[in-house]
């Protein structure tokens, strides 16, 4: 079994997209599974049906109860994520900045407080409208952990790529370089990076290239709206070289995209000529082939 | 009122763009400070270039095993809720990269085997440009966890700036707690879109956070003009006031890509900032 990792440390640059779009032209042979489970876009395009829902929990969050509290502050004293305030007489947990660490409630004295599981999101495991099996999710808000979901996402993707004999697991990464980004990475085949020719675009890429460079994984790079500024462009290919990064693809500005998107179709299924569709089949056929080296 | 943070559920949308443009637009008339909170992927210091007047490594708190006084009673493996430190035979092994700073294994250590000590996590660099201070913060590489660099900065500017007029914050991106960091206690929270499917999905991941944090907040829809209209009507549906739309314009997009400003040279985006300004202006003057 594969496992290809589409990343972008910059957002915006259009990884979405181009996922979507490989997912199309692979379908067969796939699993796909969002693991930008912070702000998960994919199942616009892919329309899956979700049919499998589950609640996913992870870490805690303390809950005190007023009716136990005798307001000595004990808590709020300890408590390094300044989660705890006053409330009149008793003390209060906000639960968005509660880490779920679990001290105050180990030096309440008169054990108010408790700890309970924190529903983190709910994951879905769904067939989506090109054929395809998609695991994905949706991460409660400020949750923690993003990165045991992201984690969960793949390895359920994996499962399935086995049970229905398929050989390619294909992850929508998250944008930066922390947790839910390197969770994303581990155990990946290849990764794709997305970028853009900015200083934004350029300076991302190099933070995110440190990182796998760190796993050692081989990767490739699609820059895309290459035209907006030919200069980078020329830095960025020279950068990849550098890194022995190999350059999938070099796509032009194309609004066709955005119209695609509106239509709920990915880029290569959409009816308007536009140069992209060739370029990224043309990539999606490199990249099986640096798979089966 | 002064505290602004700038964010977005989808990443791309424009929040470096809005914040860099906005601090350098009110800074003409007013004491500005812009703080670069995406500490993961920091970009605003690339469309600001000021002189570098201060640098300063970040620490976050470790527990550290001192074997000689430890009576391995174990306490420390069971209060940690992260599975940051085990016992391993005779030995405390501890995960840096799990630890969540809570301090319960070295407070609540009854022989002080474990106590805490820094280790970096980041640095954060001040420039100062003719009217305008930008703070920038960097996690390093390879770390994990982005919470704890906000808050110091968070912690940083509020100590230094309180004097100053504005202080806007450019977010991270998404819903998840470097962002809830990032905007707790905000004055107002701007939301950056695209009036795409994309952009309106995020948007109301990014709008269900922020009305559980409390906020005000409003919408600012980039690149005007390259979808539909399908966020101004979910805005009017939600009654969120939309304070600007940036015009779509492929200059913008150039000016971008080579780190320069946009409003000086495109006077119909201008007018488009100078209503966010305004709305600040107004929002600030009833406050006061």
């Amino acid at each position: 079994m594969k496992e290809i990792v589409v990343i972008s440390g910059k957002g915006g640059t259009g990884k979405t997209s181009i996922t979507a779009s490989f997912t199309v032209l692979g379908a067969p042979t796939l699993v796909a599974a969002d693991c930008d489970v912070d702000a998960a876009d994919m199942h616009l395009l892919l329309k899956p049906d979700m049919a499998i829902r589950e609640d996913f929990y992870s870490g805690e969050v303390a809950v005190i109860d007023p009716s136990a509290c005798i307001g000595c502050g004990r808590c709020a004293q300890v408590c390094h994520f300044n989660a705890i305030s006053r409330r009149g007489r008793t003390y209060e947990i906000d639960s968005l900045a509660c880490e779920g660490c679990g001290y105050c409630s180990r030096v309440c004295p008169t054990r108010a407080i408790s700890n309970h599981p924190e529903k983190a999101g709910q994951l879905f495991v769904s067939t989506t409208r090109v054929g395809c099996t998609m695991v994905h999710a949706k991460l409660g808000i400020g949750s923690d952990n993003s990165g045991k979901l992201v984690a969960e996402v793949k390895k359920r993707a994996k499962a399935l790529v086995e049970q229905q004999g398929k050989e390619l697991v294909l992850v929508d990464g998250s944008p930066g370089i922390g947790c839910p980004v390197v969770s994303s990475l581990s155990g990946a085949s290849f990764v794709v990076l997305v970028t853009e020719p900015t200083v934004s675009g350029l300076h991302d890429l190099q933070r995110v290239c440190e990182l796998v460079e760190k796993f050692k994984i081989p990767s490739g790079c699609i820059i895309n709206k290459s035209d907006i500024n030919p200069e980078m462009t020329e830095k960025i290919v020279t950068y990849l070289d550098s890194q022995h990064i190999t350059l999938l693809a070099v796509l032009p500005y194309d609004e066709s995209v955005s119209r695609a998107m509106i239509a709920e179709k990915t880029i290569v299924e959409y009816e308007q000529e536009s140069p992209i569709k060739d370029q990224l089949k043309n990539a999606w056929h490199r990249l099986g082939d640096f798979l089966n080296k | 009122m002064g505290d602004i943070v700038i964010a977005s559920g989808k990443g791309g949308t424009g929040k470096t763009t809005l914040s860099t443009n906005l601090a350098a637009l009110l800074a003409e008339t007013e004491s500005v400070v812009l703080v670069d909170l995406d500490v993961e992927e920091p970009n605003s210091g690339l469309f600001i270039r000021g002189t570098e007047t201060k640098r300063e490594i970040k620490y976050k708190q470790i527990p550290q095993w001192d074997s000689s006084a430890c009576t391995l009673c174990g306490l420390c493996q069971r209060v940690c809720n992260f599975h940051a430190l085990i016992k391993l035979g005779k030995e405390i092994m501890i995960f840096p990269q799990l630890c969540h700073g809570c301090y319960a294994c070295s407070d609540l250590c009854p022989v002080e085997a474990l106590p805490m000590v820094p280790v970096r996590m980041g640095e954060t660099r001040r420039f100062d440009l003719d009217k305008l201070v930008f703070i920038e913060s960097r996690l390093d590489i390879g770390e994990e966890q982005a919470v704890p660099l906000i808050a110091q900065t968070k912690g940083y500017v509020k100590d230094t700036f309180a004097s100053y007029t504005y202080r806007i914050y450019d977010a991270p991106p998404g819903t998840s707690c470097p962002v809830i960091e990032a905007a707790r206690s905000a004055d107002l929270v701007i939301l950056v879109t695209e009036p795409t499917p994309f952009g309106l999905n995020d948007l109301k991941l990014a709008v269900e956070t922020i009305r559980q944090m409390g906020n005000p907040f409003g919408v600012v829809i980039n690149r005007y003009g390259v979808g539909n209209d399908s966020v101004d009507q979910y805005c009017e549906t939600e009654h969120i006031p939309v304070l600007a739309r940036l015009p779509n314009d492929r200059r913008a997009a150039e000016l971008y890509s080579r780190g320069q400003r946009i409003y000086t040279e495109l006077p119909a985006f201008r007018s488009e900032l100078e209503k966010v300004a305004d709305y600040i202006k107004k929002l600030s003057g009833s406050k006061r």
